[in-house]
């Protein structure tokens, strides 16, 4: 590890101040991803500016019958707490299949959107790989090609996000509140992380210093018959070669309401708006699950490593859809 | 860089002082000799050096004991009551529940850690019912919440029976 300055500041605008004007400068808050980093020195963080008492730790009620997730709240905190198990089951189940409870009693609401790919390349300061520095290649393609994305990748970067807990926000159009130099601001989790394009460095679109400071659940009544799905190398503590987030309504044989996301496909949480346009308003059938999932995956661009993975999507996303409104029936 | 911190630690203060790079798994094992927790890969992979902070359990490998300043710390030595056995502990020698015995410490602490969190009805990824107010820990829910303890030995075929002892006696 790089020596680094730790910090405690005393509120969030001077964090954001201090890491706003030094560029060596990182936000720490639950650390299970960072300090990682920081042994293998992919990360090397200056100055460590701990904000993890500086944001709530709470879940509270909003007006309109949703909820507020502070920053701060441990994952573990997020999956135990009875309103989301009841409005938002798929966030529960999303989060209790990541990492283990150790990992989930640490890590944190707002670090879990900006954890880095398990890419193993970017993982490995030995090999080249531009998201770890920019313009240096990438060694995935024709590599370990098993873990890559297969929908919005690009030339530059074909790596996945690694977050359960994203899957399920996308899914609920869950929206982050930030601070930072510029001031507050409200961004959608399906526009705060990005694709890779041409420039894979930038997961996110948070500018330098801006903080999480809380994530908003909308009210969503058909998120209360949800599920997620991870499918895996082993059967726990591993990371997704595909997740499915989803949750549908159906009356009088019809879907009325639908959401559909998908993990370890994609450089972002994939929010899966093509299948669930094609769902809305349609007989709840097994051949217009299969028909809106294979409509999803039309876009695919899958390696000689990862083609099982596009096949695997739509068998997930049609065995979830059957569950789902076997159960609603 | 060296900062002065305070640890408590198995019910006692201990004043430091620490390059800010040390994790708490160090601290604890070079700093204050409580080789209890293990290091296993060093990278949150294993679980061997699972302690309780602020009656949690963390991977303390992953925690910078700067960052751990003034939380309440647990080790494996510390369930003991003085010369008594914490029941878990007890369980694991009764059933044989380890080979080489070096992921042990953190199996145990784990376990302990487990067993409260299922108590407070927190789910797991396989409980069928996410709104049940109370957990049943078969030997599925315990193989599922103690996924991050691995053993090289495999002794899970006693490990989990020694758990179901103390938390479905």
């Amino acid at each position: 590890m790089k020596p680094f300055r730790y910090e405690r500041a005393d509120d969030v605008a001077s964090a954001v101040a201090t890491v706003t004007d030094d560029p060596r400068a990182a936000f720490l808050a639950g650390g299970t991803n960072l300090v990682d980093l920081m042994k293998m020195e992919v990360a090397t963080p200056g100055v460590l500016v701990d904000v993890r008492h500086l944001v709530s730790h709470d879940i509270e009620d909003l007006p309109d019958g949703g909820l507020r997730i502070g920053a701060g709240v441990s994952n573990s905190m997020v999956a135990a707490d009875r309103r989301i198990r009841r409005l938002y089951p798929m966030l529960s189940q999303a989060i209790l299949a990541g990492a283990s409870y150790q990992l989930r009693n640490l890590a944190t609401a707002g670090g879990n959107f900006l954890q880095r790919t398990r890419c193993v390349y970017y993982r490995d300061i030995a090999t080249p790989c531009n998201k770890r520095e920019p313009g240096s290649g990438c060694s995935a393609r024709g590599g370990h090609e098993r873990d890559l994305a297969i929908l919005g990748a690009s030339e530059a970067c074909a790596a996945t996000h690694p977050s359960d807990m994203a899957v399920a926000m996308a899914a609920v159009d869950a929206v982050v509140h930030t601070q930072g130099p510029a001031g507050e601001r409200t961004i959608p989790v399906n526009e705060l992380l990005r694709l890779p394009g041409d420039e894979p460095w930038r997961d996110n679109v948070l500018e330098r210093g801006e903080l999480i400071t809380a994530v908003d659940l909308p009210p969503l009544a058909v998120a209360a018959n949800s599920r997620y799905r991870k499918v895996r190398d082993r059967a726990s503590y591993a990371f997704a070669l595909v997740s499915v987030a989803a949750a549908v309504e159906v009356a009088d044989g019809l879907v009325r309401d639908v959401r559909l996301a998908l993990g370890g496909v994609a450089h972002k949480p994939w929010r899966a708006f093509t299948a669930e346009q094609a769902l809305l308003g349609a007989p709840a059938t097994e051949e217009n699950f299969h028909a809106a999932a294979e409509a999803e995956l039309a876009g695919a661009r899958p390696l000689p490593g990862n083609a099982f993975k596009v096949p695997l999507a739509a068998n997930t996303i049609v065995s979830m859809l059957r569950a789902l409104t076997e159960e609603a029936r | 860089m060296d900062v002065e911190i305070l640890l408590r630690v198995d019910g006692k203060e201990h004043r430091l002082t620490v390059d800010t790079r040390t994790t708490l798994l160090d601290a604890l094992r070079e700093r204050l000799g409580n080789t209890s927790p293990k290091k296993g890969c060093d990278h949150g992979q294993c679980g061997a050096c699972t302690v309780l902070m602020n009656g949690q359990r963390v991977t303390s490998c992953l925690v910078l004991a700067v960052a751990g300043e003034g939380a309440e710390i647990v080790t494996a030595e510390g369930l003991a009551e003085g010369d008594e056995l914490h029941p878990v502990q007890r369980a694991f020698i009764a059933h044989d529940a380890f080979q080489c015995g070096y992921c042990t410490p953190g199996q145990v602490v784990s376990a302990v850690a487990m067993m409260r969190e299922a108590q407070a009805g927190w789910p797991s990824v396989v409980t069928e019912d996410l709104d049940a107010d109370v957990v049943v820990l078969d030997d599925r829910e315990i193989a599922e919440r103690m996924s991050g303890n691995l053993c090289r030995c495999a002794a899970y075929a006693n490990i989990v029976p020694a758990i179901a002892e103390v938390a479905r006696p």
